[in-house]
């Protein structure tokens, strides 16, 4: 993904506004991979709590994943700010969905459907929201977990990671998942992932939470951290078989 | 394409193939979705039915290929506005419980294609049905709406592959000659299938965005059944099981 830059006030072609751009096309404060698993009563999601400004590490305490409704929870990496205008269109869809008091209530999938057709939308009008989203719930039985990335693509699976968990920690899930995984072992196939983030992407922070979603309810855990070990012979010296390398 | 960057578009891959019968139409496409040199989901299906609630469009189906969320937004104006041709006495002229015709649905496609000529729908279309007579048609498109009506056709990053075997196969008759051919395969219907199978083979040893297992919808203008024993359209949906690669 190519952050493209824009200059503010440049002839606009065929879709000129008159306000002049608005657009941020440069994300600022962003988070790195979001990671989500069905297992066998629900479905987990796990996220670092790292908020970076360029290389630097601004925020430590950012909690990325958020519980929408009764029957969902999401995550997202990219931009922060734009994580929480996110939130604040969807607490206005929740408000109304309460509004009709009617015993229906918006499923995960309900939600996913929306924030692909928000996210396209803001791309067809050239002022994205700089995030990739996982959205994962159970409703009347059903688990659902999907992605939906900046400019609209989505998908939904059994497995989904955004960012360098696509790179990183699919594969894994991909070696390793089955169906109905009890909680302890999707947690252990989540760790598992997210110790290879921690190891091998720089944005990521050995700061986690693992929220889990089932029919009962959802829960959000309390941070922790992950055991690292760092004496591996290969980190010991690095370019021992190729000098020169890095 | 927009001057403002190329973020707003990538191509998700995928291929899509149809070929049109005497009395039938077999519309394949694969299940891949890639970003990059990533995938995201084995199991995403490129083939609308052009669907709303109450009025499945019976005659046509849309395979597409190219930018997932234009994809996506192009199924559903297209599902919008078939409903709104079927429910509205619009000026379509189309009365109630009345379908749209296949060509009628591949002219709407098309317009709806170059409605967006300066901010395209990023998507490599086929449309595969049964026109008014029962005999099969394929309509192929281009990104911006060009469309002809032909024998068979595939698009996608697997399209160069495949229609150079398809040309070979199924011999089509020149489009200049005079008095004009028939571009409809003689070949039964599975046969087609068959071939279609083996196409696919062949562009995934070469394609690295196409994969084996395609999904497949057949529309048929015969149909034995008890409840309505004469011509009748219907379609029905396979997706492939290779024995050997599992």
């Amino acid at each position: 993904m190519e952050w493209a830059t824009v200059f503010s006030g440049s002839n606009e072609g065929s879709v000129g506004t008159e306000r002049g751009s608005e657009r941020t096309l440069n994300p600022y404060v962003t988070g790195t991979s979001v990671l989500g698993l069905k297992y066998k009563d629900g479905v987990i999601l796990a996220a670092d709590m790292g908020g970076s400004y360029g290389s630097t590490l601004r925020y430590k305490n950012v909690e990325r994943i958020k519980s929408i409704g009764k029957h969902t929870l999401l995550g997202a990496s990219g931009e922060v700010s734009d994580f929480q205008e996110i939130l604040r269109y969807l607490d206005e869809l929740i408000i109304y969905d309460n509004m009709w008091d009617d015993e229906n209530s918006l499923g995960p999938k309900e939600v996913h459907n929306y924030l692909t057709r928000v996210m396209y939308n803001r791309r067809n009008k050239f002022d994205p929201l700089f995030n990739s989203l996982v959205v994962g719930g159970v409703k009347n039985g059903q688990k659902y977990l999907g992605m939906v990335g900046m400019i609209g693509t989505h998908y939904e699976d059994n497995h989904v990671a955004t960012g360098f968990g696509n790179h990183l920690a699919r594969p894994l899930m991909r070696a390793e998942w089955h169906e109905d995984m009890s909680f302890e072992e999707a947690v252990k196939l989540l760790e598992k992932c997210l110790l290879v983030l921690l190891y091998r992407d720089r944005s990521a922070i050995n700061k986690f939470q693992i929220a889990k979603i089932t029919e009962e309810g959802m829960t959000i855990s309390e941070p922790y951290a992950l055991k690292t070990f760092w004496g591996f012979l290969a980190f010991q010296n690095p370019t021992k078989g190729a000098e020169g390398s890095w | 394409m927009a001057l403002r960057g190329d973020w707003v578009y990538e191509n998700n891959g995928g291929t899509c193939v149809a070929i049109a019968g005497l009395d039938y139409c077999v519309v394949a496409a694969d299940t891949r979705l890639s970003v990059g040199y990533s995938i995201y989901t084995r199991d995403y299906s490129k083939i609308c039915n052009l669907c709303d609630l109450l009025f499945p469009a019976d005659k046509c189906v849309l395979a597409s290929s190219g930018f997932q969320g234009d994809m996506k937004a192009l199924q559903k104006n297209l599902a919008a506005k078939h409903l709104v041709s079927v429910h509205l006495l619009h000026i379509y002229q189309h009365q109630h419980n009345k379908q749209m015709s296949c060509p009628a649905m591949a002219r709407l496609l098309s317009n709806t294609l170059y409605y967006k000529r300066f901010f395209p729908y990023y998507t490599f279309n086929i449309l595969g049905g049964l026109d008014n007579e029962g005999k099969g048609c394929v309509y192929t498109y281009d990104a911006v709406g060009s469309y002809e009506r032909v024998g068979y056709s595939c698009q996608g990053t697997g399209g160069a592959l495949i229609m150079p075997v398809l040309d070979n196969q199924l011999k089509s008759p020149s489009p200049l000659l005079l008095p004009a051919r028939d571009a409809v395969t003689p070949l039964s219907e599975s046969e087609a299938v068959d071939l279609v199978k083996d196409v696919f083979a062949s562009a995934t040893e070469r394609d690295i965005y196409t994969v084996r297992f395609p999904i497949f919808f057949q529309l048929l203008a015969f149909c034995e059944s008890d409840i309505f024993p004469t011509q009748q359209h219907a379609y029905s949906s396979r997706v492939l099981n290779d024995p050997i690669l599992k």
